[in-house]
């Protein structure tokens, strides 16, 4: 298999920052579905968007990272749980922990989970169905690289779609999380899944590796979703990034 | 070569879906008072003497791999039966005796 190629870049978005020189790599894993989508996503918010491929050992130099949507590796034995030891995993862990952005989106926040590099584990949803839909959320923490662009309690509409969506925890895990102010998004209108706490996203204690069910990165044209929520992911890390250089 | 045998089970406090989903299935079908918890088995065959340390290694590939601790818990052991290459030649009261010792 060849690495993916780079579609042609986008023009950034009317009213996005100039965040010329910012690169965010998106990875790829055999098996992924959004890495195209994020990849677009990150280039409308004005940041240059750097394929990476799964087996390759080099992050290749990014600022921050996206784990895309998608079933890496076809899901096979648990979601995740062979992606979590490709060759690119194991750099990222080493790079996440020593403070990069790392965002996992559905796939991705599932594979994150199964690196221990956030805490808990993604089951099957307790409905049995595949859950599509768009997804009211509310911002519980925005102490984060990748939510500090929105307002704290703030309620946005990411569209969901997944079928290991529920969140599980012990008991001891949730309560530290709830009292570490490290979950980060709670759904809301209705548990779609069954994730304790209606927990839809979490984040490390450090506050640079999050993870979520939702994918914000469709909601970033107007055009395909009913609302442009899912920007400011991208500009919160990219406003990061700019402030630590 | 021997066999080890791998059983993965979600942990009694973890909601199992798909156990949920074959326990109703089987209710419809009439079989009544049965409930149903889905889990995984791994056989691993392995090469040279299956020795304590051989196992140990088998326990590490579960701990590691196989299971995810979070959720699932895990079982570990020798399987007694022969290894059988399959083989499309077999006959069907081979399968019978195969199937027998599965379920031992």
């Amino acid at each position: 298999m060849t690495a993916p190629v780079s579609p042609a870049p986008l023009v950034r978005a009317p009213g996005a920052p100039d965040a010329s020189g910012v690169r965010i790599g998106v990875v790829t894993f055999p098996g992924s579905l959004d890495d195209q989508d994020a990849a677009r996503a990150v280039r409308l918010s004005g940041a240059e968007a750097v394929p990476l491929w799964h087996a390759s050992q080099s992050l290749d130099g990014v600022d921050a990272v996206i784990l895309p949507g998608g079933f890496s590796y076809g899901d096979y034995l648990r979601a995740g749980a062979i992606a979590r030891f490709s060759p690119l995993m194991g750099e990222l862990i080493t790079a996440a922990r020593g403070g990069l952005p790392v965002l996992g989106i559905c796939n991705g926040f599932q594979i994150l989970c199964e690196a221990h590099l956030l805490p808990g584990a993604l089951i099957r949803n307790d409905v049995r169905t595949f859950v599509c839909k768009d997804q009211r959320l509310r911002v519980e923490s925005t102490d984060t690289v990748w939510t500090h662009d929105f307002l704290p309690g703030e309620e946005i509409t990411i569209v969901l779609k997944n079928g290991e969506g529920g969140y599980v925890a012990d008991t001891e895990t949730v309560a530290r999380l709830e009292g570490e102010n490290q979950v980060v998004f709670r759904y809301l209108e209705g548990n779609p899944n069954g994730s304790v706490g209606d927990i839809a996203g979490i984040t490390n204690e450090r506050g640079n590796v999050v993870g979520l069910m939702p994918h914000p990165e469709h909601n970033v044209e107007s055009l395909t979703g009913p609302s442009l929520d899912g920007r400011r992911f991208f500009s919160s890390v990219i406003g990061f990034v700019q402030t630590v250089r | 070569m021997a066999r080890v045998v791998v059983e993965v089970m979600p942990k009694p406090e973890i909601l199992d879906p798909q156990g949920k989903a074959v326990t109703g299935a089987l209710a419809r079908l009439g079989f009544e008072g049965m409930t149903v918890r889905q889990g995984k088995r791994f056989e691993i065959e392995v090469e040279g003497e299956l020795d304590e340390q051989r196992l140990a290694q088998v326990r590490d590939a579960a701990e590691r791999l196989l299971a995810n601790t979070v959720i699932e818990a895990y079982d570990v052991r020798a399987d007694d039966a022969p290894v059988v290459e399959a083989e499309p030649s077999l006959q069907p009261s081979t399968v019978g005796t195969l199937t027998e010792d599965v379920q031992q």
